[in-house]
């Protein structure tokens, strides 16, 4: 399995937060994503997983090292660059769903492909329908965002994270807020994007079966990898 | 819709229609007080302008006393002596020498659009043991009409009836009901020089304005060149008019170097009455920045109240690609809206109390309040309401595009 394509890959990832005081969050961080891979990140709460979850997202650009997309260094561009990378290639869920509140959960989900414009109004309103369908929401498709319940509107995120068909997603602890039936749900969703359609899920995590349900673990303490357990080997 | 930002924008306007009218109010309040308060000092403006033209034209040239200049000895030399003299006003006559040549040449520039001679002569209307003070002025009565306007003003007879006419004489109001004295009445007038006539009264007018009503009066230019005991060449001023009293002052050094007599300008003419106009104008002007300077807070405070409410979804749109330009975008936009509806309301609650004050009466030579609709105003209000509504929107809104998705996402 060698020959699986690399869509993320770190070089020598450093963090320093410097309030209040100077403090090295992350120490040489190198791993590699593959595509189809879905990837957890796990340790104990401050060990980093955020800290790094976040570099890689292009969002937090303060990091010392290299980060590389889809075989494109992007340590350095601008932030308009990234900001269309993210759109492109980056979908995210978060613990909490993060949807906006005023608008339909189809328009919540039809937003970045609005943004990215790839489709006409009509194939991105189709293609939002398709992924909530996915996800077992088309019917509340027309509803408010914010009259669904957690684990609908988490779902709901979901498909806006999947809407672009982006090549990695990203979770920082995605069933964080979820009971055990609808983190059973999530899990199941990334386990069949991940081998169905050959996306890579990047997720932190704190629950331990869902961890090692994942393809790999990368297990974090006082920011260093501890723990690098590659299943594909 | 075509673009999610926009989209997202009224969306959020929509939902916060409270909110978003509450600013618009405010910027309402500003523009139609705005509106309201310059065209007040426009219009006051335009009546004081207009009472001065009654009397005024754009420049006029006249002898200005001459002053005896003090003799200075030899500088150069310290054996001599100086002998400074008290300066004194030396001026023999006050005429204008050969008047004719000087009318024909101002009437072959360009951009003199009128020129006039003009007798002004000091005088007692009598009738019986009735005496009132006055001034006469001598003119060819026509062309000074077609100057001054003077006919607008005739409420009894005509201008023209002064053509040729060396018994006549244009009296103003006040002096006909004082005198008791009417139409095709005689009228004894004596000049400061000792020259009475008696005179048939052919026309009278009202200006409005009290010190013209009650001591003007006009004769023929030989008539009054005999009042003062003058020849046919005694003129004491020349009106000029221009095809734009505003840019008059441009002219006056042209016209000097036509003439030696002094050229005057109406602004400098009257810098006592404009400067009163430009306090006022300034009063009004600042008062109404003020007004519109509070309406801009209450859109930078709800547009900012709403980014600090919004900032998750900011977060999240960042996250998922929008730019920091286009949550900008997003916000700007809703403040344009607040500012377009604001603006809107705005121009009709001024137009409102341009309409009502129009139709208050004031009573006197003003009669009612001097204010109109100016498009000028209206145009400069929608301009500002505009520019005053995207700075108000613009700082919240960078504020807005500079949220960094991972302190939200963090919490
Ligand atoms: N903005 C910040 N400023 C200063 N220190 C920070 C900041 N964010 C995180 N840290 C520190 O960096 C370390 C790693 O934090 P991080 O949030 O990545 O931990 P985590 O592994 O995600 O923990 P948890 O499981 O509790 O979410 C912690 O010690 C934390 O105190
Ligand atoms: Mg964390």
């Amino acid at each position: 399995m060698t020959d699986r394509k690399i869509v993320l890959s770190t070089k020598n990832i450093a963090k320093f937060f410097y309030e209040p005081v100077k403090f090295q969050a992350l120490h040489d961080i190198n791993f590699e994503a593959y595509e189809g891979e879905f990837l957890t990140l796990v340790g104990k709460s401050g060990s980093g997983k955020s800290t790094l979850l976040y570099c890689i997202s292009t969002m937090d650009t303060a990091y010392e090292g290299e980060i590389s997309i889809k075989g494109k260094n992007i340590t350095g561009m601008k932030t308009d660059q990234l900001a269309a990378i993210r759109n492109e290639n980056i979908g995210f869920v978060f613990q909490f769903h993060y949807l906006l509140p005023e608008f339909s959960c189809l328009k919540n989900v039809m937003i970045p492909a609005l943004k990215l414009g790839k489709y006409s109004h009509q194939e991105i309103e189709e293609r939002a329908y398709q992924k909530l369908k996915i996800l077992g929401l088309d019917e509340q498709a027309l509803k408010p965002a914010s009259k669904l319940s957690g684990g609908q509107q988490q779902r709901v995120a979901i498909a806006r994270a999947l809407i672009n068909d982006p090549a990695i997603i990203m979770g920082d602890e995605p069933t964080g807020n979820l009971d055990s039936k609808n983190t059973a749900i999530v899990f199941d969703i990334f386990k069949e994007i991940s081998k169905e359609f050959g996306q890579t899920i990047i997720a932190v995590t704190h629950d331990n079966d869902f961890a090692k349900a994942s393809d790999r673990t990368i297990e974090l303490g006082d920011g260093k990898i501890i723990n690098h357990k590659k299943v594909f080997e | 819709m075509k673009n999610i930002n926009i989209e997202i924008a009224v969306t959020h306007i929509i939902t916060r229609k409270k909110q978003t009218l509450v600013a618009a109010l405010g910027v309402t309040i500003g523009i139609g007080i705005f509106l309201f308060m310059n065209s007040l000092s426009s219009g006051f403006t335009k009546y004081s302008k207009g009472e001065i033209f009654k009397n005024n034209a754009h420049i006029k040239i006249y002898k200005n006393d001459e002053i005896s200049m003090p003799f200075m000895g030899n500088n150069d030399s310290s054996n001599s002596s100086q002998v400074i003299i008290n300066p004194q006003v030396t001026t023999l006559s006050k005429k204008i020498i050969n008047p004719e040549e000087l009318l024909k040449k101002l009437k072959n520039q360009t951009y003199v659009t009128h020129a006039i001679a003009q007798v002004n002569f000091d005088v007692f209307y009598n009738r019986g043991k009735a005496q009132i003070k006055g001034n006469g002025i001598g003119v060819d009565m026509i062309a000074y009409s077609e100057m001054f306007n003077t006919q607008k003003y005739m409420v009894a007879g005509n201008v023209k009836s002064l053509q040729g006419n060396l018994n006549g004489i244009i009296i103003g109001r006040g002096i006909s009901e004082k005198l008791n004295l009417g139409m095709d009445e005689n009228i004894t007038v004596s000049s400061s020089h000792g020259v009475v006539k008696v005179m048939k009264i052919v026309g009278i007018f009202d200006t409005g304005n009290s010190m013209n009503d009650n001591q003007k009066s006009y004769v023929n230019l030989s008539s009054a060149q005999q009042f003062i005991k003058e020849g046919p060449s005694y003129v004491s001023t020349i009106f000029v008019n221009t095809p734009n009293s505003d840019k008059s002052a441009n002219y006056v050094p042209l016209l000097q170097l036509l003439t030696p007599y002094t050229v005057e300008d109406w602004k400098t003419t009257n810098a006592d009455v404009l400067s009163g106009d430009k306090i006022r104008n300034t009063m009004l002007g600042a008062i109404s920045v003020s007004i519109l300077i509070v309406a801009a807070f209450g859109i930078y405070n709800i547009l900012s109240s709403t980014i600090m409410q919004k900032i998750n979804d900011i977060a999240i749109l960042k996250a998922t690609g929008f730019k920091g330009s286009d949550v900008v975008k997003i916000f700007v936009f809703e403040a344009l809206v607040m500012g377009l509806i604001g603006t809107i309301m705005g121009l009709i609650l001024g137009s409102v109390l341009i309409f009502i004050m129009s139709h208050v009466y004031m009573g006197g030579p003003v009669g009612y309040f001097p204010i109109g609709f100016e498009s000028q105003l209206y145009i400069t209000s929608f301009i500002l309401g505009i520019v005053i509504t995207l700075c108000a929107g613009y700082f919240p809104a960078r504020k807005a595009a500079k949220v960094d998705p991972v302190e939200i996402f963090r919490k």
